[in-house]
């Protein structure tokens, strides 16, 4: 009898600790319905914590505001976050208890590719409905998930061909060593190829690597042009310290930092100079959208320190949701893909107006090119309006055909009917 | 390019990578190799006198004051674990493995929740200088002669100086120390504190060079344990060669193959050292001596 006591009790306390993200206090009556429930799992901790507290808080954010608007068909929607902690296992783990213990509707879960692909197959298998709200190497055709984040054809075919006009056709890339890493340094290679370019070189970094001496003497013995940063979690941002205290002086070019870990404002200046990165948001960006979401970030999380690419991606993600299982009048998966499936499932975000295309359950984007100066202020020399996720769809991913819950690469595309 | 280039670069990448070696494990020589107490908390000292360090630079201090700083309270953080925790483990060396990780994430998690999950970094000083087509920082020759001044300032502390006598006799024969007068609670606190202080020490020379996060302990530990294992007890006689011969490895592999490589054959390097010398370099060295 005591252990099933103090089962319940246990219980009691964790769902106490859970339901903290959602304003409960204020909205009884309304929680007493039947809520939606929302999970999220994101790294609270751990190394990629610096890039992903924002996301929860920007899942907090919108949810507080939709539960405030009167919820979703009425319904409050209630959040069900776990800490992750960078580990990938945990991401598993978690995984199955917010699928089959909370029994959430759907999850909004991951920063690191390398989390995604531990979990995917466990929403896979469980049928379950996630949301990936986070920029990666591309490729993931699965009906079960729903991409928001920027893929290399809206942060890549934008940048590098830019960066190989502007200082020249040798190019370096310095990137993570895990699938992320591996698989954004082979769509740089391919597109430096088809634009006549020539790499200069290319290293790969363990993860949690600080010491950069030898591979920053690498980079002078190869004389790039420019170097493609791909670096990752905090560990990793050492290097432009170490880079610029060498006076490796290259421009830089990167898909990741600066949108994701705000390096700009955590090194002295100059060391992150001439930094060029594609994002399809940063706190910096000077449209009034971007200032009124800004602002109500600022306002809910003071401390914020920064307002990242994937706080907006998870914002705009939560009134998606929102929107399609209203056009759906239901929040079973299947009901939703058949409102995707009719192509018109846009918004207008802070970043601009954005859609999911049905083939691949990605996102169109405006990209920005964030450019870093001397004194680590960002300019924007260029912004590229609609840029769609077309590879998937024209590689032969048709998610409103075929559902094969695979990730391809430029070496490895979908096989052709 | 010519002959004395790449002299150069091979001795600027092994001091680099020889300075990153003994300032990660000379905290942990002290407290692991010297005291026996197994520290995972070791990168935790190192974060905190990054931390003090950067917040005393950022409040207006010039570095080598902040690094001081940082130093200091990594040592009296020292002296209250001490007191507080490692005291009653010392016959438990196994429960000090539990007792210092609890204390690692208690820290970890403190600081991400305290100070939020960055800090500003203070920039490298110095700027850099040119040896033929390569261009190197400066402070990297710094953090190089630091690590020589460090276990220069060990062996000093440890072979001449009455404190380091005493140090010694209470490790060695803890009773009969106590019998001759020796106050042997207090020599155990401050050799502890020694320990977390150049731990603080490594923290305040790297912060200007690295990322600042709650994490950052943990791309220490790694590098400290093996050179401390394969150093073996004595803290000068272990450290300085295990530094030495890992850092040939590791600088070689690393510009042969990348850092991937360089992580490999510093592991595979270990696993060879220990099972020729059990007892580390140290141990036989000495053993040589005798």
């Amino acid at each position: 009898m005591s252990k099933s006591v103090l089962r319940g009790l246990r219980a009691a306390a964790l769902t106490g600790t859970l339901v903290l993200g959602s304003p409960l206090g204020s909205h009884l009556a309304l929680a007493a319905e039947n809520p939606i429930k929302l999970g999220v799992l994101e790294d609270q901790s751990g190394d990629f914590a610096a890039a992903t507290i924002g996301k929860v808080h920007a899942i907090q954010l919108a949810a507080e505001e939709i539960n405030k608007a009167g919820g979703i068909m009425g319904r409050p929607l209630e959040l069900v976050a776990y800490d992750t902690q960078s580990d990938n296992t945990r991401y598993q783990e978690f995984m199955r208890r917010v699928l089959q213990r909370d029994k959430v509707d759907v999850v909004f879960a991951g920063f690191s590719s390398a989390s995604r692909e531990a979990y995917r197959p466990i929403v896979d298998q469980f049928n379950g409905f996630a949301f990936y709200n986070n920029q990666y190497e591309g490729g993931v055709c699965d009906g079960h998930m729903i991409v928001t984040g920027a893929v290399p054809e809206q942060q890549f075919s934008t940048l590098i061909p830019y960066m190989m006009e502007k200082y020249g056709k040798n190019v370096y890339t310095l990137a993570a060593d895990y699938n992320f890493g591996q698989i954004s340094a082979e769509w740089v290679r391919k597109i430096v190829k088809e634009n006549g370019g020539k790499m200069a070189g290319e290293e790969f970094i363990p993860l949690g690597v600080s010491q950069f001496s030898q591979s920053i003497q690498n980079i002078q013995k190869a004389k790039p042009d420019f170097v493609v940063t791909l670096l990752v979690g905090t560990a990793q941002a050492s290097y432009y310290e170490q880079a610029a205290s060498a006076n490796v002086n290259l421009p830089m070019a990167s898909s990741v930092n600066v949108g994701q870990g705000y390096e700009h404002k955590r090194f002295k200046p100059p060391s992150l100079k001439d930094m060029f990165v594609t994002t399809n948001y940063i706190e910096e960006i000077d449209s009034p959208k971007s200032k009124e979401f800004y602002a109500k970030f600022k306002a809910k999380f003071p401390s914020e320190p920064y307002v990242n690419q994937e706080a907006e991606n998870s914002y705009l993600a939560v009134y998606l949701y929102k929107q399609m299982v209203e056009r759906a009048k239901s929040t079973k998966r299947e009901e939703i893909r058949k409102v995707i499936a009719l192509g018109d499932v846009c918004m207008d975000a802070p970043e601009g107006k954005v859609c999911i295309d049905p083939k691949s359950q990605h996102m169109s984007h405006t990209i920005y090119l964030a450019k870093v100066g001397a004194d680590h202020s960002i300019s924007f020399p260029k912004v590229w309006e609609d840029i769609k996720p077309y590879w998937l769809g024209e590689a032969g991913c048709d998610l409103t055909k075929k559902d094969p819950m695979a990730q391809y690469t430029p070496s490895n595309p979908p096989p052709k009917p | 390019m010519d002959i004395a280039t790449h002299v150069f670069s091979a001795l600027y990448q092994f001091g680099d990578a020889f300075a990153f070696l003994v300032l990660s494990a000379c905290g942990l020589a002290v407290i692991f190799g010297m005291m026996g107490v197994i520290n995972l908390a070791h990168g935790e000292f190192i974060m905190c006198g990054a931390y003090v360090t950067a917040a005393t630079v950022h409040a207006g201090l010039p570095l080598p004051l902040g690094i001081l700083a940082g130093t200091l309270v990594s040592a009296l953080v020292g002296v209250v674990v001490e007191l507080a925790v490692i005291r009653h483990l010392y016959d438990r060396p196994l429960d000090t493995i539990v007792a210092t990780w609890g204390l690692s994430l208690i820290a970890t998690q403190g600081t991400l929740i305290m100070v939020g999950s960055t800090m500003a970094g203070v920039g490298t000083p110095f700027g850099s200088f040119q040896v033929g087509d390569y261009s190197y920082s400066i402070y990297r020759i710094v953090l190089f002669c630091a690590a020589l001044g460090v276990l220069a300032a060990l062996y000093a502390l440890f072979n001449w100086t009455r404190f380091g006598v005493l140090a010694r006799a209470t490790i060695q024969v803890p009773h009969m120390a106590a019998a001759l007068g020796v106050d042997t609670r207090l020599v155990y606190s401050l050799t502890f504190a020694c320990g977390a202080g150049l731990a603080g020490l490594a923290g305040g020379l790297y912060a200007p060079t690295m990322t600042l996060v709650p994490t950052m302990g943990a791309t220490f530990i790694m590098e400290a344990f093996v050179t401390v294992v394969i150093g073996g007890a004595d803290v000068f006689l272990g450290t300085a060669p295990a530094g030495g011969v890992l850092a040939v490895v590791k600088s070689v592999m690393t510009s042969w193959q990348g850092q991937l490589f360089g992580q490999i054959g510093l592991l595979v390097a270990v696993i060879i050292v220990v099972r020729v010398l059990p007892k580390g370099i140290s141990g036989f060295v000495l053993r040589e001596r005798t």
